[in-house]
């Protein structure tokens, strides 16, 4: 019950989120402060979910082959391989990791 | 993703050259396929997390946005109640809300038609519509990429759900690494300045710091303070280069406005 009462409450909050973007007038993009803020804030949260996923399970700090697996991500990205391909990177290297007893 | 590396250009008003429909349709199919296809892995995460098969599908319907999917399932299998876990979800959720504020001006949609338009606002779908040159690329990317999303983002959510069973254990897969390699992703084209970059590499210190000390969810909330403390030094830091005046008065200056700025106005 718990695990559908967090899904009704975020499948209402996201779509209600995204709705709410498109019906604030354009005048309140003007302001340069509101503009930084929206391009910094995903900024800010991605790099937070990925250190979180990395590094942890959610509540202990850990350091095992997922940190492997995303720095190979991270390489593919300045290999400037296609999203797919870092995808497929990071899981490989982590198995492969794991396989090897890392 | 390389169409997201202009998506925080500055956007021309008028169009300076018009965008062949194949070269966008193009583009949007690119994106939406390779995205698409990463529901598998939200599909295998999310049982693999302790949802059932209904409950992860009922997610990449009805939410549908990776990112906050992902943190869902992540707070919720780390025991957090639903509540803090949905909140973090939805705070993540929220930068779409930044997205469709740039959206309706571009797309210039009718009042009837955003309710719909609204569940397809998300990372992907604004990239790819707002690096297009013109008002009718814009709306052709952003159709092209919701509904390739949506519809493969779904289908494969059900493969890697029903799937994940046959798996066994998947971290051996390494599949758990999916969903951090996803947010990599996402990030890289945003890195664009120091200012983007300082802002990451403090919301990961808030995040390292706080997550053992507080409750699931609530350190991803917490790291996500980076943003506007980043704004302000940048800004405290911008009046003190504009400010030429002798040194005590820069300081009394500079001082007056970050204790007191709502106070003055």
């Amino acid at each position: 019950m718990n695990v559908w009462i967090a899904i009704g409450v975020t499948a209402v909050g996201c779509y209600l989120v995204k709705y709410l973007g498109l019906l604030v007038p354009a005048g309140a993009l003007e302001k340069p402060l509101v503009k930084r803020l929206a391009a910094l804030l995903p900024v800010a949260l991605l790099a937070a979910l990925t250190a979180q996923q990395t590094f942890s399970d959610g509540h202990h700090l850990l350091f095992d082959a997922k940190v492997a697996g995303v720095g190979a991500a991270v390489i593919a990205l300045l290999l400037r391989a296609p999203f797919l391909v870092v995808v497929a990177v990071a899981v490989a290297v982590t198995a492969g990791v794991r396989a090897l007893g890392g | 993703m390389r169409e997201a590396q202009e998506l925080h250009e500055p956007q021309a008003p008028q169009s300076r050259q018009t965008k062949p429909s194949s070269a966008v349709v193009r583009d949007a199919l690119g994106v939406g396929v390779a995205v698409g296809l990463s529901g598998f892995a939200f599909g295998v995460t999310a049982v693999g997390s302790g949802l059932s098969v209904l409950q992860t599908c009922a997610l990449s319907l009805l939410v549908f946005t990776g990112a906050s999917q992902f943190a869902l399932v992540g707070a919720l299998a780390a025991g957090g109640n639903p509540f803090t876990a949905a909140a973090g979800a939805f705070f993540l959720g929220t930068r779409n809300a930044f997205y469709g504020l740039r959206l309706s001006g571009l797309l210039g949609l009718r009042a009837a038609a955003k309710p719909f338009a609204a569940h397809w606002v998300i990372d992907e779908t604004s990239a790819v519509a707002l690096t297009q040159p013109d008002r009718r690329s814009a709306r052709l990317g952003f159709a092209v990429t919701g509904v390739t999303l949506y519809l493969l983002w779904n289908l494969t959510t059900f493969a890697g759900a029903r799937g994940a069973g046959a798996l066994g254990d998947q971290a051996a897969w390494g599949l758990d690494a999916a969903g951090p390699a996803v947010f990599v992703a996402l990030l890289a084209p945003l890195l664009t300045s120091t200012v983007e970059r300082f802002a990451a590499g403090l919301a990961v210190v808030l995040l390292l710091v706080t997550l053992p000390l507080l409750p699931a969810g609530v350190p991803v909330l917490v790291a996500a303070l980076a943003a506007p403390a980043v704004l302000y030094v940048e800004g405290r830091r911008a009046r003190i280069r504009t400010s030429d005046e002798p040194e005590t008065g820069v300081d009394v200056h500079v001082r007056g406005n970050g204790a007191g700025e709502a106070d003055a106005r």
